[in-house]
């Protein structure tokens, strides 16, 4: 019995010595207390432009009050002329295409497809005055909107169809006096309306993060770091930080989490080690859309149908459009589970030059280059935005259509609900050829989701991935994630080795029981 | 003609090593496969942390245990030999079902049987490396170090997991056959005591001295103070077996 205690507390006491020793022991997250004390600074002017002069007095002319910016802010006219906010292009590297100039200036989308031919109403969040059609004056600093970015009144109102035009007879006076950095509002105002409604485009960006808890995003959060845009999307010279890979194709000027939370951010190294492979959002935004919803699908095909020789619309129970006829079928989620793809940053897009491939099961609109091999990819959650866009079956490019026009009977497919000649107007603007066919093909749009970072304790947990079945990570490919991956050949291999061993004992145990038992009774004879 | 004597056998560092071993294989096994994603029991991130730990206590064991052999020079014990072999591999196969003797005569300087030393060396040298070496790799393939995170030369875990893997399965398999084969001994229970208390009843000659006081204390280990109870006293080995 001694000898019992003394054997099994040789045991366990060693083991409990070395858990005790190898415990993490408790500690304070020091850079997370640091940055919380550094924003929850407000923001405090260094200017009361109330206070100037020149700003003292009525404005009719847009134009003018840019003027009378630029005449104490010299240089930002100027250097507004380079932003991409401005220029609606920039310069990027594509592998497979060498140096490009893409934006929403050239570039299509899943959306509305494209600002051809639509311009007067789709820049109405171009940051500037008068963005019409293709002739706009790209370098007329007087051309810059300033107020849409810097307006601290939250009034400023750009015109509907006004192609960056503000609402005409506003009281300017308030606000050119009330200038200053961009709070999220500003930001909002075209951000958060992108695809043509409330958090139609990106999901992880709409009107509610203005409001929202820190449930919803645990940066803008009012009762959380009530943080503005800018405060990440930092800017200089107004090249601001930050890239939307419907339209960015670089791994450069990003905003990143590491610009403030580090590379090893984790108290735990075993969380810190998956930051090699595994983007932050993956993990800290489980899911998106968390307040309204974002639009999934966005079906063109079926545009035009009529009700009593009328256009007409169907609502979902949430009272999100899942059907118009200006705009066809739409789907509509909200608190989206993201899918994961390796991304390393860098993008290619769908030109209209491009040919479409029919023997592809859909077209791409934006390819999110990366994969596992590759040491600057890392998994990323992606809102996947699918669709049905018209295309030329002949010339096998992607067409656009003329939607928009301020009158009626002159082909925008909105007004008029006519496919074929909203086609022929948008191709003849664009001035590429068209077959005069048209059919559809389903399309894809990638757009890592960024925004709505929940809190830590809403984070995935260790089993959100390292699951057999089911687990987010299930259609990621080419890396080996523990309790998800398997090999049949070693686990079957490894089972067969075992089933093998225990009937080779169990074999040899009865044989060995019988002769014992043979050997006895020829004994007892 | 043969006779039963007590030896004492195994020593307290030599028990404690066997069963802390026994007892962590177990252990890494469970905790191993939940991380394999066989079976749910501790969740996965306890699962993971005990595991780690566990290996840790595994790692360190192996060390003292290294340095324990060397200077007891019981790693000699594991020197494969090909005398009896044949015999032992047959004794196995049809012997022990025709109640023949064990062909391998077991004494304190050689404890094992030329099967056993040859298993149990391939557990030293090859599986138990590639179980710690890939396990260490599992760990350390990608490590935080000031600020950001490095990584060995390895670029993805696959061939580190499938190996460790492969050898878990090799001891799964390892540990039902031992479990098997420790009731092969004199009596079916004699070995499990014997790795216990420390004390087996071995076989030795008429008359032949028995090899625990011929070899006079050969690992300059003071024998186990006898036990409470008469069957483990040392003085027994002049007199009649009790049973």
């Amino acid at each position: 019995m001694k000898n019992t205690v003394t054997f099994i507390l040789s045991v366990v006491i060693p083991l409990v010595i070395i858990t005790v020793v190898l415990r993490d022991a408790t500690r304070e997250n020091k850079l997370l207390a640091e940055l919380k004390e550094e924003y929850s600074q407000p923001h405090i002017p260094s200017v009361d432009h109330s206070k100037h002069e020149v700003l003292q007095r009525d404005f009719d002319n847009p134009h003018e009050i840019t003027a009378t910016c630029i005449s104490c802010h010299t240089e930002r006219g100027e250097e507004l002329l380079n932003s991409f906010h401005f220029t609606w292009e920039r310069e990027d590297y594509i592998e497979g295409r060498g140096v490009t100039y893409l934006g929403k200036r050239n570039l299509i989308n899943n959306f509305c497809t494209g600002i051809f031919s639509n311009e007067a109403t789709c820049n109405r969040c171009h940051a500037g005055f008068g963005y019409e059609d293709k002739n706009f004056d790209f370098t007329n600093q007087y051309n810059v909107d300033c107020l849409v970015c810097h307006d601290n009144t939250g009034n400023y109102e750009k015109l509907r169809g006004g192609a960056g035009y503000p609402v005409p007879g506003q009281d300017f006076r308030t606000i050119v006096q009330n200038v200053g950095r961009p709070t999220k509002s500003n930001c909002g105002y075209c951000h958060f309306h992108g695809g043509g409604g409330n958090n139609v485009k990106h999901g992880d960006l709409e009107e509610a993060l203005l409001t929202a808890s820190r449930q919803v995003d645990v940066h803008m959060g009012v009762d959380g770091g009530n943080m503005d845009c800018v405060d990440c999307h930092t800017a200089t010279n107004h090249v601001m930080k930050g890239r939307y890979y419907g339209v960015s194709s670089a791994n450069t000027r990003r905003a990143t989490c590491e610009q403030c939370h580090t590379a090893a951010p984790h108290l735990d190294q075993m969380l810190n080690t998956h930051v090699a492979k595994i983007a932050c959002q993956t993990c800290h935004i489980p899911e998106y859309a968390k307040v309204n919803a974002t639009k999934m699908y966005w079906d063109w095909s079926t545009a035009g149908e009529l009700e009593d020789g009328k256009a007409f619309e169907l609502y979902d129970d949430q009272g999100n459009p899942i059907y118009q006829s200006i705009k066809g079928d739409a789907a509509w989620q909200t608190n989206v589970i993201p899918e994961y793809l390796w991304f390393n940053g860098t993008a290619d897009h769908f030109l209209l030059s491009d040919k479409v491939d029919t023997t592809e099961a859909f077209l791409r609109i934006n390819t999110l280059f990366g994969e596992a091999s590759d040491p600057e990819s890392r998994i990323y959650p992606v809102k996947v935005h699918r669709g049905r866009q018209p295309y030329d079956p002949v010339h096998l490019s992607i067409l656009q259509a003329k939607l928009w026009d301020r009158e009626a009977g002159r082909g925008a497919l909105w007004l008029d609900l006519d496919w074929e000649r909203a086609l022929e107007e948008g191709m003849k603007y664009l001035d590429r050829p068209y077959s005069g066919q048209w059919d559809f093909v389903d399309t894809e749009m990638y757009l890592p989701v960024n925004h709505m970072v929940s809190p830590a304790s809403e984070a995935l947990q260790c089993q959100d991935c390292h699951s057999r079945a089911n687990g987010r990570m299930q259609f990621v490919k080419g890396t080996y994630i523990p309790a998800k991956t398997t090999y049949a050949a070693v686990d079957n291999m490894g089972v067969l080795l075992i089933i093998l061993s225990i009937l080779g004992v169990i074999t040899h145990a009865i044989i060995r029981y019988i002769s014992f038992k043979k050997a006895k009774t020829s004994t007892n004879v | 003609m043969a006779k039963i004597e007590k030896v004492y056998i195994y020593k307290l560092y030599e028990r404690f090593w066997h069963w802390t071993q026994a007892f962590l294989i177990f252990f890494l096994a469970l905790t191993g496969f939940e991380v394999h994603g066989s079976f749910t029991f501790f969740g996965f991130e306890n699962a993971v942390d005990l595991h780690n730990k566990a290996a840790w206590a595994f790692i360190i064991l192996t060390i003292f245990t290294i340095f324990w052999h060397f200077t007891t020079g019981e790693w000699k014990q594991y020197l494969p030999t090909t005398e009896n072999l044949r015999a032992q591999a047959e004794y196995y196969v049809f012997g022990i079902f025709r109640n023949a003797p064990h062909p391998t005569r077991k004494t304190l300087i050689s404890k094992l049987n030329p099967l056993q030393r040859l298993v149990y060396l391939s557990l030293k040298i090859l599986v138990f490396p590639v179980m710690i070496a890939s396990g260490l790799a599992y760990m350390f393939y990608r490590y935080p170090s000031q600020g950001e995170i490095r990584q060995l030369g390895i670029e993805s875990l696959e061939r580190v997991a499938v190996a460790h893997t492969i050898g878990a399965y090799v001891l799964i398999a390892f540990v039902i056959v031992h479990l098997y084969l420790i009731t092969t001994g004199h009596t079916v229970t004699s070995n499990l005591k014997a790795m216990i208390t420390g004390w087996e009843e071995l076989e030795t000659d008429e008359g032949e001295v028995p090899e625990s006081k011929t070899v006079k204390d050969p690992v300059g280990e003071k024998m186990e103070k006898p036990g409470a109870e008469p069957e483990i006293n040392p003085n027994s080995y002049n007199k009649e077996p009790k049973n």
